[in-house]
């Protein structure tokens, strides 16, 4: 095959590929006719923001948008600290267990946490008893059960990050004076920063994306809803305004491809090397 | 290992750090498995949920009333069915354009690749709300530009699959892609060269040489694509409303949603939950070998 036609047919598949996206952000900038004619074309003339108004003043979205950055980067800072802290253990202590505890990381990552709704929402029901602000109907909740869910790939990716600070370092930080916390705080965590920044981009995307758990957690408290949850309502049968739904879904869309652009190497090269090997 | 005091030491030390984790990971995530399994034996609906009746041990009560219901096994028949379809049409777009991806200059590549960043980075809401507007029966475009005015793609049981299956391998094949390609561009090219020395076609160089070399990468993608297509919810939910109509679109994962939070069997829901977990485990154990071939290490 000729490289002039290869490269042709890559950029055709390209534009199908990213077609979709393209047609969200045309749809959430055309006006509601042009939305609402049944021969719809590929551009417009009158671009225009009231899609997004609506979305944001009449589907209340930026409620929810405002919702979903809290749970995501609650999920994201609580999990850094607590996988930094727990991969440093891993990594830098010899203690009894250390090997038992490995294989159990791996193990706890394979547990399919869709099949865990049951379980989890009479938790979250017993601990919205005890605390009310991590229980159903709040965000807390949600900040929960996504940190479980992020904390044991995050562990295991920043072991790697943390193994790869020579030990001489730690050796020469204690003979200078320092406790091993300070050693953490003030060499090891800078050190490990970049494996962070990847893994938290994850767990962001994870809390961000969740449908299930904002689903079943989220049933009577509408002003606490997450993005997901209020996209979904607002697609219903018939009468549905593709505009501001678009618009929406824009909203939603844009602060993972943002996330997924700048970090997309150390992604690419992450998730090939966790597979590779 | 050493038990000295500076090893008693680093233990308590190591206690101290690890116990946020241990106490998370423990209580949201060990316990609810436990808890899945100990559901999954009562009679659990919503009396017993509100306290008004109390609660009653069946044992395997609710897996023998599963494994006796047709629609039960209608569901798992479809679910591995909708998986397959998933995996085969990721894998193969994946794998398709990987290659293509190493025969294009690096704009052409790049322009691809961001184009599939941007699919995979998609949230799976907003994913399935798009692909159901671009099918709209009415203000779709594909309707529009086929000729198909006011067809439902939604409707026919079929078709409402093939278009959830269409936009979950349109959200999946980036990863499957990326990988591969990495793969293919860690083969040394003296290999290659070698190939095309001793005479080898394209063709030959592909199926002796490449395949056997990408073996053990392809072998990860498939089963990291069992898993995920095996369990998808969000899709299936969203462009289906909650399972298709009278529930034929249904899969495991909506189906043990629907039986516990609309019917409110919370402990049949269970059971399903626990099928569906022993099936990944299956899979899972395949994945864990396939790693340690290809010299993933602990």
């Amino acid at each position: 095959m000729k490289r002039g036609v290869a490269e042709a047919i890559t950029v055709v598949i390209a534009a199908v590929v990213a077609f979709p996206l393209f047609w969200m952000v045309l749809t959430a900038i055309k006006p509601t006719d042009e939305v609402l004619s049944t021969a719809p074309k590929p551009w417009t003339l009158r671009p225009t923001f009231s899609a997004f108004a609506r979305a944001l003043t009449v589907q209340d979205f930026g409620r929810y948008f405002v919702n979903s950055v809290v749970v995501a980067l609650a999920v994201v800072g609580l999990s850094m600290l607590i996988a930094f802290l727990a991969a440093a253990a891993l990594t830098r202590l010899r203690f009894r267990g250390r090997a038992t505890m490995l294989v159990m990381l791996l193990v706890v990552q394979m547990v399919p946490v869709e099949a865990l709704t049951v379980p989890l929402f009479f938790l979250m029901r017993s601990v919205g008893d005890a605390v009310p602000a991590f229980g159903l109907n709040h965000l807390g909740s949600l900040v929960l059960v996504h940190l479980a869910f992020s904390l044991p790939f995050s562990i295991w990716v920043l072991r790697g990050f943390v193994a790869a600070v020579p030990v001489e370092l730690e050796e020469a930080a204690t003979l200078d004076g320092a406790s091993r916390f300070t050693f953490l705080r003030r060499v090891l965590f800078p050190l490990v920063a970049p494996g962070l920044v990847a893994t938290s981009v994850l767990s962001f995307i994870h809390a961000w994306n969740d449908f299930l758990f904002a689903k079943t957690f989220i049933i009577s408290a509408a002003e606490n809803q997450t993005l997901p949850l209020a996209l979904q309502v607002f697609v219903k049968p018939d009468q549905n305004d593709w505009g501001a739904i678009m618009a929406g879904s824009t909203l939603m869309t844009v602060p993972v491809l943002v996330f997924f652009v700048l970090v997309q190497r150390r992604l690419v090269s992450g998730l090939a090397g966790s597979v590779k090997g | 290992m050493s038990t000295g005091p500076a090893a008693r030491g680093q233990g308590r030390t190591a206690a101290a750090y690890l116990a946020p984790a241990l106490l998370v990971l423990g209580a949201l995530l060990v316990y609810p498995v436990y808890q899945l399994v100990v559901i999954s034996f009562y009679d659990y609906g919503q009396e017993q949920v509100s306290g008004g009746a109390p609660l009653v041990f069946l044992g395997l009560g609710n897996y023998t009333a599963l494994l006796a219901s047709a629609r039960f096994w209608a569901v798992l028949g479809q679910t591995v069915g909708f998986a397959a379809v998933c995996v085969l049409g990721t894998l193969a777009v994946g794998a398709a354009l990987a290659v293509l991806a190493t025969r294009v200059r690096p704009w052409a590549r790049t322009t691809l690749f961001l184009a599939a960043l941007g699919a995979w980075a998609t949230p799976a809401v907003a994913g399935s709300t798009i692909w159901l507007f671009l099918f709209d029966a009415n203000l779709g475009l594909v309707n529009s530009v086929l000729g198909l005015d006011g067809f439902s793609w939604t409707y026919g049981k079929w078709s409402a699959f093939g278009l959830v299956a269409a936009e979950v391998v349109w959200c999946s094949f980036p990863f499957v892609m990326i990988t591969l390609y990495a793969g293919i561009r860690a083969i040394p090219t003296e290999v290659l060269e070698a190939a095309t020395l001793d005479g080898a076609s394209a063709w030959r160089t592909a199926r002796s040489v490449v395949v056997p070399l990408l073996r053990p990468l392809l072998i990860v993608v498939t089963i990291q694509s069992v898993i995920w297509d095996f369990k998808v919810f969000t899709q299936v939910y969203v462009m289906t409303n909650g399972g298709g109509i009278a529930g034929r679109n249904l899969v495991l994962n909506v189906f043990a949603y629907q039986q516990a939070f609309a019917a409110s069997e919370y402990g049949l829901g269970a059971a399903i939950g626990v099928v569906t977990t022993v099936v990944l485990l299956v899979v899972t154990v395949f994945y864990l070998r396939a790693l340690k071939r290809s010299g993933e290490v602990l």
